[in-house]
């Protein structure tokens, strides 16, 4: 889709030493400049900062720095129950929070030999698959404001709001749903809840055609996010790219794929990929998925079990002692591979829950080599385009 | 790039005309939805104050206050919310036992001071208390479990023809199983009248530590073996899981750990007792006070002597309980400890007639007396001295003398109580036909419910508002008890009603034996006349303060006599407080 790299090195780009593969230059020779981006942003980065070295309006170097967000929910965990932690796991990551219930409540399964109803598993995928829609809707608000089109982002934040009334509807809130817990969810679908959901898809349908039209399609856009921090498929895994991100770079990498979970095995889509690795390419990527989501949840309604349990009873959870073991579980999440890393030691309360989030490679290592050399305008765009949460990033 | 890039974006416009999406505050208000976790409410009434939301709450978000007088079976705190803390999780209304917390969809509340954010919901004014709406615990969703684990018990078929124990006890798994529901919330604790650290124990089961288990088990019963399956268990009355569905069987997890631990390990395990300080205690009545008593002062170093009239010690645990509810070797068990701890037991001494209670007064530094009620109420009737009229506590005496009773093929039983239940089952296992005559009604029976499940599971046929008329002789059979029907008259509300005969009616039945067992008094007339007018008060108990002290110097009471409550665990603890109220006494405490 895109032919060039939008910036050639320049003249005053300053020389690169042959060892560390850094720019080498003088702060003090008055060419050079430093700037702090953030920690508030002008798109829904979130809250870190960039710390930009720049010549002119040209980055040569950046630094991120992450910190404004930790609340240190890995160590919280570990002076609680594992009921008690269960209420903490959404927090990590705001605008996605599903896919920590679900995989703390699969890990905690895991490791404590509990098999959930059928039932269950299936109004997990459900949820998860609002998610990503929820996530996607609000992250492509960021991606155009970032580029000055606001009025996208209203129409989808909107649309987002009404798959949050869907959430406030199953589950009792709209940002934490504190839904799926361990055992299974915690309450079946209400009464017509389908049809509504299915309303909302098909509004948010229509507003995706409209999004396309003007976002994808628009020579502002275009000319801003082609060539934008590209991805060569080489660097995937060097920087543990996943994701929209990988698949951005035609990499066909998706864990509901490769690994299915839940009910993703008996659902029909296949992997969205492009070839450009620019910011859009990745905005096509994460366009299609969001109508994948829509398609998949549409599948979902369709041929779930309308009876039966969806929670499985669990020892009684004030003391419950889950047998020493470690287990990590992944899902597939907006930004790419969600994962829980959890270790018990056979006491009431987890010894160690690592959660890897996306964004910690997207956001910190793979900006600080994407942002060289790119216009410090870009910067917002760049960084929604690569769709970090820091929240994640600081467990 | 080409010319639709440039067209397209104008597609925009098209939208100007659309409405917007947003509300007009404050003209348009939208309320949560049905499931939304809002601000809370509490039905102060269903709320029992075991404070598991403050448990489960990883925020720390809820207090438990006093807000209600505290009762048996409700600390009578509530919860109080702290809005500063709250996450909205919802997990204090999933775990709330007694299901009266739950959260409106109201989600709006807007005031200059923060400290109002701090709230009793329930308690204090606000407009969702009424909220019918809102977050509740699902159907089929539950953190804990409501029912019970089955306790193995002997067929009815089995149990009706022999003494063994009808009880079997869990296994192991069974036993962790059951005590894995408890959520140690401690009611049952202010309800023991020992103040058993039950949540303690059964946490103990958990850990499958029972040597944890048995020594707090002994911190404030020294007849576990024998409380295990005997004890009123008003623990499981206010028990919170009680609410959800059945109690823990507290009672039950108690005789597991006793049972897992043989006599001969109990000295490595429990506490030393202390060396002698020389100073002496007697202690008439070896029932469940006595024991207790001897058990506690021992550890603190008296030299404790039990005077007992009966053959064996063990009072009523032994002579008043039939061996399928409490096999004798379970009362050894506890018996056998606290006499290896040195406790001198003198059987077979009668006080005023074998040991003179002056002389024993005179020569011990302090006495504890729980001589229990053994003198039997009669049915003050004709005929109730005929040949074939036996006492319910006369019958399971001499079955525990190994007398085969002389109570031919049919016996009425007349009462409601738990003697009146043990010797009907009793009679039934010695092949009688058992019928039960109660004046009241059947919920009015003080007999535990399963005791009369049981009795009439095995036969027993129990007929109530039944008032005995007089007895005499039969023809066929020995005896002919006539009775007549009562009805039960309201002296108004808040009393009892009180069954009145309806006058002519009359029946009969033809039977060999009548066993009256309608409740039993004091015998106290081995204590000097002096001393007797002096210790009883009113209502014809012994008057005793907290520490169970009479009004006469040096002399120590509890036990049925001093205690309106009249079971064993009752007993016990008054022994363990009257131990404390010696040890005070006699200058030896030591905080």
């Amino acid at each position: 889709m895109v032919e060039t790299v939008k910036y050639d090195p320049r003249s005053k780009f300053p020389p690169v030493d042959a060892n560390s593969g850094k720019s080498v230059y003088n702060l003090l020779s008055g060419k050079y400049m430093k700037v702090w981006q953030g920690p508030q942003h002008p798109g829904i980065t979130g809250n870190m900062s960039l710390e930009l070295t720049v010549c002119g309006d040209e980055i040569i170097d950046c630094k991120t720095h992450v910190g404004y967000l930790h609340r240190g929910f890995e160590k919280l965990m570990e002076r609680r129950r594992y009921i008690q932690c269960f209420p903490l796991v959404c927090r990590i990551c705001v605008p996605e929070p599903d896919f920590n219930e679900y995989l703390f409540a699969e890990g905690t399964e895991e490791l404590a030999g509990i098999e959930i109803p059928e039932k269950a598993r299936w109004y997990r995928a459900l949820t998860l698959e609002m998610a990503r829609l929820a996530s996607f809707l609000m992250w492509i608000g960021g991606q155009a404001a970032a580029f000055g089109m606001g009025t996208i982002g209203q129409w989808t934040v909107t649309m987002r709001d009404y798959v949050l009334d869907l959430f406030e509807e199953l589950s009792g809130g709209r940002i934490y749903h504190m839904y799926i817990i361990p055992g299974g969810v915690r309450a079946d679908l209400p009464a017509g809840f389908a049809l509504r959901v299915e309303q909302t898809l098909a509004q948010i349908w229509k507003v995706l055609d409209d999004v396309e039209l003007a976002l994808m399609y628009n020579a502002v856009f275009k000319k801003r996010a082609m060539g934008l921090g590209v991805i060569t498929p080489s660097i995937v895994d060097e920087y543990g790219i996943t994701g929209p991100n990988a698949r951005g770079s035609g990499i066909q990498r998706d864990i509901r794929k490769d690994n299915p979970y839940l009910v993703y095995d008996q659902l029909e889509f296949s992997i969205v990929t492009e070839t450009g690795g620019d910011a859009y390419a990745r905005t096509w990527v994460r366009l299609r998925e969001t109508r994948q989501s829509i398609d998949l949840i549409r599948q979902m309604l369709e041929i779930m079990p309308t009876s039966g349990p969806f929670f499985q009873k669990l020892p009684n959870v004030l003391h419950w002692k889950i047998p020493g073991g470690q287990t990590y579980k992944k899902a597939e999440c907006t930004r790419g591979e969600y994962g829980f890393f959890m270790v018990s030691d056979g006491t009431e309360l987890p010894r160690r829950i690592y959660v890897r989030g996306p964004s910690y490679t997207h956001a910190v290592t793979l900006m600080e080599k994407l942002a060289v050399n790119v216009n410090i305008a870009d910067t917002a765009g760049l960084m929604v385009s690569l769709h970090t949460y820091p929240p994640e990033i600081e467990r | 790039m080409s010319l639709k890039d440039i067209i397209a974006p104008f597609s925009v416009w098209k939208r100007v005309f659309e409405k917007p999406y947003t509300n007009k505050k404050p003209i348009d208000t939208r309320p949560g939805a049905p499931r939304y976790r809002g601000f809370h409410v509490n039905d102060l009434d269903t709320c029992i104050g075991c404070g598991t939301c403050e448990e489960i709450c990883q925020n720390v978000a809820i207090d438990m206050v006093p807000v209600r007088e505290t009762r048996h079976g409700d600390s009578g705190l509530r919860p109080k919310m702290d809005y500063g803390r709250c996450c909205w999780c919802a997990l204090c209304v999933d775990i709330c036992p007694s299901g009266s917390l739950g959260m409106s969809n109201e989600y709006l509340w807007v005031d200059g001071d923060p400290e109002v954010f701090r709230f009793i919901p329930g308690h204090d004014e606000k407009s969702w208390n009424d909220s019918e709406l809102g977050y509740r615990r699902a159907e089929g969703y539950d953190l804990l479990e409501g029912s019970r684990v089955p306790m193995p018990m002997l067929s009815v078929e089995e149990s009706q023809k022999s003494f063994v124990e009808m009880v079997q006890g869990y296994s192991k798994e069974q036993a962790k199983a059951e005590a894995d529901r408890c959520i140690a919330c401690g009611i049952c604790v202010a309800t023991c009248p020992a103040h058993m650290q039950v949540p303690e124990y059964i946490k103990a089961i958990r850990d499958d530590d029972m040597v944890e288990g048995l020594r707090i088990v002994y911190q404030a019963n020294p007849l576990p073996a024998s409380c295990g399956r005997v004890c009123s268990h008003a623990c499981e009355y206010v028990c919170a899981m009680k609410h959800k569905g059945e109690a823990i069987s507290i009672r039950w997890l108690k005789r597991y750990i006793v049972d897992q631990i043989y006599l001969g390990e109990y000295s490595k395990i429990l506490h030393e007792c202390e060396p002698d300080n020389g100073k002496k205690v007697a202690i008439i009545g070896s029932g469940p006070g006595g024991l207790s008593a001897a058990y506690y002062l021992r550890l603190l170093g008296y030299a404790v002597t039990i005077y007992d009239a009966n053959e064996k010690a063990g009072g009523m645990l032994r002579y008043g309980i039939p061996e399928y509810r409490l096999p004798y070797d379970q009362v050894e068990k506890d018996i056998e400890f606290i006499a290896s701890l040195g406790v001198e037991f003198r059987q077979n001494a009668r006080i005023g007639v074998d040991v003179d209670f002056l002389d024993i007064y005179g020569h011990n530094d302090a006495v504890f007396f729980s001589t229990g009620l053994s003198d039997p109420f009669g049915l003050d009737i004709a005929g109730e001295d005929l040949p074939g009229v036996v006492s319910g506590l006369d019958l399971l005496a001499d079955v525990t003398h190994g007398k085969t009773p002389d109570i031919g093929s049919s016996v009425v039983v007349v009462g409601g109580g738990n003697v009146a239940m043990d010797a009907a089952r009793t009679s039934r296992r010695y092949g009688a036909e058992v019928t039960i005559l109660y004046r009241r009604r059947e919920a009015d029976m003080p007999a535990d419910s399963e005791e009369i499940h049981e009795a009439r599971g095995e036969g027993c046929e129990i007929v109530v508002q039944a008032i005995p008329l007089r007895i005499e002789k039969g023809t066929d059979t020995r005896l002919m008890l006539y009775w007549g029907k009562a009805e039960m008259v309201s002296d108004g509300p808040g009393k009892r009603p009180r069954p009145v005969l309806i006058e002519g009616s009359e029946e009969v039945i033809a039977c060999d034996t009548v066993i009256p067992a309608i409740g039993q008094a004091a015998d106290l007339t081995f204590l000097p006349q002096d001393i007797a007018s002096r210790l009883v008060g009113k209502r014809g108990y012994v008057e005793v303060d907290e520490f169970h002290r009479t009004p006469v110097a040096k002399i120590y009471a509890g036990g049925d006599i001093a205690n309106p409550k009249r079971d064993a665990i009752s007993a016990i603890a008054n022994g363990h407080s009257a131990a404390k109220g010696i040890d005070i006494y006699l200058g030896n405490f030591q905080d």
